[in-house]
C-alpha cells in the first residue's frame, strides 16, 4: 500500500518512478538518476540545509528501511568518489557501522576494516554490525553502481552495467553516456549490448523513419528488452508497416532463440544423464560384474559427500582445493567402507540375491541413522569453490552453468578411467575372469575372494567419488542417498547388466529422455513416463541396451 | 566440539528413555506430555529440534516447580517418520503411556494418521508446524499458521509493495502445496491476475534436477512483467533449487521467491551466498528483538549447549502451544481433557515477537504475520510485519467448498464444519 518512500512528494514521486523504470522499457526522463536530479532535490526536497555528505552517510546505520532508501536518493545525487566503495559495500552486505553518535562507518574487504569517511584503517571490529538492506534498496543500489560500473576493467561487469541501462529504460542522457562510451569500448559483447541499448532509445524516436531503423537493428538481438519493445513496437505503433516489420522481427528472434533453447536442453539433459551416470557407474561394478544387488549403494555415495564436507571443516582455508582432495579420501573412505561391507557381510551371500537384497537394504538403514546420530541430522553446508560456481554466457539466451559443465567432464573422466582399470590393468582381467567363470579362475590360480573385495571395493571407492560431485548439487544429508538409488538401479539395467559403455549411453539417453519430456509433462509425469517406458523396453528386450553375448552371458 | 555436542545428544535421548521407562513403574505424582516427533527418518531433519524445544521448555517449567504441585515428565516416542506409526504411537501415549497432551507432528500427512485416534481416545495434541487448513478438530490445537497467517498476507506483500504482476506458485507435490496453491490461485483470480500470468509447477520429493524449471521460470519472468515465485517447496529440495537459481543468474531483485517452508534451521545447512534478498514469511525469525525472544534464544543455547543453533518458527509455535498448555491445566485445575479443551480457548499468553497470541474458539492462535529477506548470515531480515496479531482461519474463505464454513468448538456450535448458510454442523468430513 505504502510507497516505497514517504519522505516528501518530490522523492515519493522519484521512488515511484524508479520503480517503474525497473520494470518497463517506458521513457522515463525525470528520474532520480538522470543528472538533472540533483538540483531538483536540492531546491525542492531539502529547501533547508542541505545535509553533507558525511552527515548522510552517518545517518545510513539509523532508522527504518524507508529513510534509508530516501537516505541513499540524496547520497547518490552527491558526486563524491567515495560513494562507488560505499555502494558497493552496502550492496554486499561489507558496510558496517557502530552505534555510537555518531556512528563510525567501516567498509570492510576480507580481514581488514577502512572508516568509509576518512579512509582510514581500523583495528578493532567490536561494535560494529552490518547496515542492513533489502531488494528494493539493493535494486537502486545496482543501478547507481551501473553508472559507475561502465568504466570498470572486467568486461562481465561492463555487460551489465550496460544490461542494467537496458532494464531501467534507456532516456536521452543514459542514451549520450552510452553514445560516448561505445568508441571506446572493446568487447564485442558489451558493444552489442550498448548497440541494444542505443536501438531500443530510438524505438521511442516520434520519427518513423528512426524508429524503422531500429526495428531492423533489433531484429537480430537475443536481449529481453529489445524482444519487449519490440513487442511494445508491434501491438502499438501509429505505423502500420512498422507494426509488421516488428512483429517480422520478433519472429526471425524467435527463431533463434528456439534454435538456442534446443541446445540448452541438450545440454541439460547431458547434464543430467551425467549425474545419473556418476551415480550408477559404481553400481555397474558392484552389480553389473560382480551381481550383487547392493541396495546400500546410495549411502556410500552420501558417505563421499560427507568426505567432501569433512575436508573443508578439516581445511577451512583451503575451500578452492577442497574438492580435488576430498575427490581421492572420499575414493580411500568409501573403498574401505565397501571392503568392510564385502568382507562383513556380503560374502555370505553370495548366489542368494534375495538375501542379498534385504541385507543391504539394512545396512543402508543402518548407515542412514549412524550418520544421523554421528553427525546430527540436519544438513551440512558444504561450499562451492569460486571456480566451480557462476556461469559461461554465450547469448543472452544461452548460457550454461561451470557447475554442470565441470561434473558433464568429471563424469566422463571417471568413466573413461573406470574403463581403463577394466580393460588395462591385472586387477580388471582378474575381476573379468573371476565375474566370466569363478572357477576356472580360482584353477589357475586367482585368489578369487580377495578379487571380489577388491572388485566391491573399487565400485564403493567410486560411489563415493560420485558423492564429492554430488555435494555441488544437492543436500548433503543422510537422506542423500535414497534419491539416487531407484536411478541408479534404472541406469544399469536399461543398460544392460555388466556393460559399462552401455551404462554411459542408457545414463545419457535417460537424461536427455526426462529433460525434453520435463517441459511438456512437468517434473512428476515425465519420471512416470520414463519409468514406463523403461518396463515396455525390457519386456522386449530383458538383457537392457547391450546384452552380454556368448558364454559371459550364460548365467 | 561435535563430539561434545553428540555425547550431549546422546545424553539428553538416555535421559528421555530412562524417563520414558521409569513412566512405565505408573508413578501417580507426575503429569506426563507426550512427544511424538521424528527422531530417524526424513523427517527426523526437522522434527528432532522440536522435540529437544519440548524437552527444554518442560525442564523450565518444572524448575518453576512444575504444574499443580506435580513434576512435568515427558515420554518421548520416536514415529520414524513412518505415517502409520504415528498412530500406533499416540494410541500408546494416550493408552499405555496416559499421558496428558502431546505435542508433535510435522507433516500433514502425520497429522491425519493421528486425528482419528486422538479423537477416539479424547486426548489432546498441539500440532506446531504452518499448514494447509480445511480442518479443525476437537482434540487438536494448531499453533501453526493457517494459510490466511502466511500464503495471503505474503502475497498482499508481493502484489501491493512489490507490484508483482505474473506469479509462479511452485512446490512439493504433496497435499500442502497443493491445497495452499489452490488457495492461492483462487486469490489472484479474485484480485484480477488473468490465467496465462499464472505458472503452477510441481516437483517430486527431494527434487534434485532443477535446470529445466529454473529456466522455465527466467522465460516465465522474461516478458517485461514484474515475476516472482511463491515457493511451497518442501526442506529437502530447496538446496538445489536455491543454487539452480543463483547458477543461473536469477537474482533476488529479478525474481524474488518467497519461501513458505524455509526457515533458520533450512538455511543453516546451505551456503547463503546466492540466497540473499530472497524471502520467506513466517509468524517468527530468530532476529525478531525482544525481550521474550532473546531469553528464549538463550535459554535454548544452554539447553543444546552449543550457541551456533538456531530458533526458528515451529520451535515458536511449541513454545506458545505449551505456554497455552500450562495455562489451561492452571485455570481448569485438572489435567481432564475434557476440562482442559474447554479451558484452552481464551487462554492468552505472550509470543516471542512481542505480542499476546490468544487461542481462538476454532483452534487456531492469533500470530503476527512476518516477511523477511535472507541475509548472507542465514538470518532474516524484517521487511514487512502486520500491524496487528492476525486470527487464524481453518476453513479459506476463498475456496469453493470451504468459504461458508466456520470452526467453532464452544458452546453452542460446537463444530469443526459449521455451515454459516445452511446453519448445520456437517459432522466427520465435509465433501
Amino acid at each position: 500500500m505504502n510507497p516505497p518512500c514517504r519522505f516528501t512528494p518530490r522523492h515519493t514521486l522519484h521512488a515511484v518512478l524508479l520503480w517503474l523504470m525497473c520494470f518497463s522499457a517506458l521513457p522515463l526522463h525525470a528520474s532520480a538518476q538522470s543528472p538533472a536530479a540533483p538540483a531538483e532535490a536540492r531546491t525542492g526536497a531539502v529547501p533547508a540545509a542541505q545535509p553533507s555528505f558525511e552527515q548522510l552517510v552517518q545517518q545510513l546505520p539509523g532508522g527504518s528501511l524507508r529513510d534509508r532508501t530516501a537516505t541513499i536518493n540524496q547520497l547518490s545525487n552527491q558526486r563524491d568518489e567515495r560513494l562507488a566503495d560505499i555502494f558497493n559495500a552496502l550492496l554486499a552486505g561489507e558496510l558496517l557501522a557502530d552505534k555510537d553518535t555518531p556512528p563510525t562507518i567501516a567498509i570492510r574487504s576480507g580481514e581488514q576494516l577502512t572508516d568509509a569517511l576518512t579512509g582510514t584503517a581500523l583495528s578493532d571490529s567490536t561494535g560494529l554490525r552490518r547496515i542492513p538492506v533489502n531488494n528494493n534498496l539493493r535494486t537502486q543500489l545496482r543501478g547507481q553502481v551501473a553508472q559507475l560500473h561502465l568504466n570498470h576493467s572486467d568486461t562481465d561487469k561492463r555487460y551489465a552495467a550496460v544490461q542494467r541501462f537496458i532494464r531501467d529504460g534507456v532516456n536521452a542522457d543514459t542514451a549520450a553516456l552510452l553514445h560516448a562510451h561505445q568508441e571506446l569500448e572493446e568487447s564485442d559483447r558489451v558493444q552489442g549490448a550498448i548497440t541494444t541499448a542505443l536501438a531500443v532509445y530510438r524505438l521511442q524516436s516520434a520519427d518513423s523513419g528512426i524508429r524503422q531503423a531500429a526495428i531492423n537493428e533489433l531484429s537480430g538481438s537475443l536481449e529481453q528488452e529489445a524482444r519487449n519493445a519490440l513487442r511494445g513496437i508491434a501491438a502499438n505503433d501509429a505505423d502500420p508497416e512498422l507494426r509488421a516489420a516488428a512483429a517480422e522481427a520478433i519472429e526471425s528472434i524467435q527463431g533463434r532463440i528456439g534454435f538456442y533453447r534446443f541446445v540448452e536442453n541438450l545440454f541439460f539433459g547431458l547434464s543430467l544423464g551425467s549425474v545419473l551416470l556418476l551415480a550408477a557407474i559404481g553400481l555397474a561394478i558392484t552389480f553389473g560384474v560382480m551381481g550383487v544387488i547392493n541396495m546400500a549403494h546410495g549411502e556410500l555415495i552420501m558417505i563421499g559427500a560427507y568426505t567432501t564436507w569433512g575436508v573443508q571443516v578439516l581445511f577451512p582455508n583451503l575451500i578452492e582445493w577442497s574438492l580435488l582432495i576430498a575427490i581421492p579420501a572420499a575414493f580411500l573412505i568409501t573403498a574401505l567402507v565397501g571392503i568392510a561391507i564385502e568382507r562383513g557381510v556380503i560374502r555370505f551371500l553370495y548366489g542368494r540375491p534375495l538375501e542379498t537384497l534385504l541385507a543391504t537394504f539394512g545396512l543402508s538403514l543402518v548407515l542412514q541413522q549412524a550418520v544421523r546420530s554421528l553427525f546430527s541430522p540436519l544438513n551440512r553446508s558444504v561450499s562451492s569453490p569460486e571456480w566451480i560456481s557462476g556461469t559461461l554466457t554465450i547469448n543472452p539466451v544461452l548460457s550454461i552453468t561451470y557447475t554442470r559443465l565441470y561434473i558433464l567432464i568429471f563424469g566422463l573422466l571417471v568413466f573413461f578411467a573406470l574403463m581403463l582399470v577394466m580393460k588395462r590393468t591385472a586387477l580388471g582381467l582378474k575381476v573379468r575372469a573371476v565375474s566370466q567363470n569363478r572357477a576356472m579362475a580360482r584353477a589357475v590360480g586367482v585368489r578369487s575372494s580377495w578379487v571380489d573385495a577388491l572388485t566391491f571395493g573399487l565400485g564403493s571407492g567410486i560411489a563415493g567419488v560420485a558423492g564429492v560431485a554430488l555435494s555441488q548439487l544437492t543436500n548433503v544429508g543422510p537422506n542423500l542417498g535414497q534419491a539416487y538409488i531407484i536411478d541408479s538401479f534404472m541406469v544399469v539395467v536399461f543398460g544392460g547388466v555388466g556393460n559399462l559403455w552401455g551404462t554411459l549411453v542408457s545414463a545419457m539417453s535417460l537424461g536427455l529422455i526426462n529433460n525434453f519430456l520435463e517441459p511438456y509433462a512437468g517434473a512428476m509425469l515425465a519420471k512416470v513416463l520414463v519409468l514406463i517406458m523403461l518396463i515396455l523396453f525390457i519386456q522386449k528386450k530383458p538383457k537392457g541396451l547391450f546384452p552380454q553375448k556368448g558364454r559371459a552371458a550364460a548365467d | 566440539m561435535k563430539l561434545k555436542k553428540m555425547v550431549k545428544q546422546a545424553g539428553a535421548l538416555g535421559v528421555a528413555c530412562s524417563m520414558a521407562l521409569t513412566a512405565l513403574a505408573a508413578q501417580a505424582d507426575t503429569i506426563k506430555v507426550g512427544v511424538l516427533h521424528s527422531l530417524s527418518g526424513t523427517m527426523a531433519i526437522s522434527e528432532t529440534t522440536l522435540k529437544d524445544t519440548m524437552l527444554m521448555l518442560i525442564e523450565e517449567q518444572n524448575k518453576k516447580g512444575g504444574l499443580l504441585g506435580k513434576k512435568l515428565e515427558p515420554v518421548v516416542v520416536d514415529p520414524a517418520s513412518n505415517w502409520p506409526l504415528f498412530a500406533e504411537r499416540t494410541r500408546d501415549l494416550l493408552e499405555q503411556h496416559q499421558v496428558d497432551a502431546i505435542f508433535g507432528c510435522w507433516t500433514s500427512v502425520s497429522r491425519k494418521a493421528v486425528l482419528p485416534v486422538i479423537e477416539e481416545l479424547n486426548g489432546i495434541l498441539f500440532y506446531p508446524v504452518q499448514y494447509e487448513g480445511e480442518e479443525s478438530s476437537r482434540n487438536v490445537f494448531y499453533t501453526g499458521a493457517a494459510p490466511n497467517q502466511q500464503a495471503i498476507p505474503a502475497v498482499d506483500y508481493l502484489k501491493d509493495e512489490l507490484e508483482i504482476e505474473r506469479w509462479v506458485l511452485a512446490g512439493t507435490d504433496y497435499v500442502y502445496p497443493r491445497t495452499t496453491n489452490r488457495i492461492l490461485e483462487a486469490y489472484l483470480k479474485a484480485n484480477g491476475v488473468a490465467d496465462e500470468d499464472i505458472l503452477i509447477n510441481y516437483t517430486p520429493f527431494g527434487h534434485a534436477d532443477w535446470q529445466n524449471i529454473v529456466a522455465e521460470i527466467k522465460r516465465f519472468g522474461s516478458t517485461g512483467k514484474k515475476t516472482a515465485v511463491v515457493s511451497t517447496i518442501n526442506g529437502d529440495a530447496n538446496v538445489p533449487f536455491y543454487r539452480e537459481l543463483g547458477n543461473q543468474g536469477v537474482s533476488a531483485e529479478d525474481i524474488p521467491v518467497i519461501a513458505f517452508s524455509v526457515g533458520e534451521e533450512e538455511l543453516s545447512g546451505i551456503d547463503t551466498a546466492p540466497l540473499v534478498g530472497h524471502m520467506a514469511a513466517w509468524n517468527y525469525f530468530m532476529s525478531e528483538e525482544t525481550p521474550e525472544n532473546a531469553a528464549f534464544i538463550k535459554t535454548w543455547h544452554d539447553f543444546i549447549g552449543d550457541t551456533e543453533r538456531v530458533t526458528n518458527d515451529p520451535m515458536e509455535a511449541h513454545y506458545i502451544g505449551f505456554n497455552m498448555w500450562v495455562k489451561a491445566v492452571e485455570a481448569a485445575g485438572t489435567t481432564d481433557s475434557d476440562k482442559v479443551i474447554d479451558a484452552l480457548v481464551g487462554v492468552e499468553v505472550p509470543n516471542l515477537t512481542g505480542g499476546v497470541s490468544k487461542m481462538l474458539p476454532n483452534h487456531h492462535i492469533t500470530k503476527p504475520v512476518l516477511i523477511g529477506e535472507i541475509q548472507n548470515d542465514g538470518q532474516f531480515l524484517t521487511v514487512s510485519s502486520t500491524d496487528e496479531l492476525v486470527p487464524g482461519d481453518a476453513w479459506s474463505d476463498y475456496l469453493e467448498g470451504s468459504k461458508n464454513l466456520e470452526a467453532d468448538w464452544t458452546a453452542p456450535i460446537n463444530c469443526g464444519n459449521y455451515n454459516t448458510a445452511s446453519k448445520t454442523c456437517l459432522g466427520a468430513q465435509p465433501e
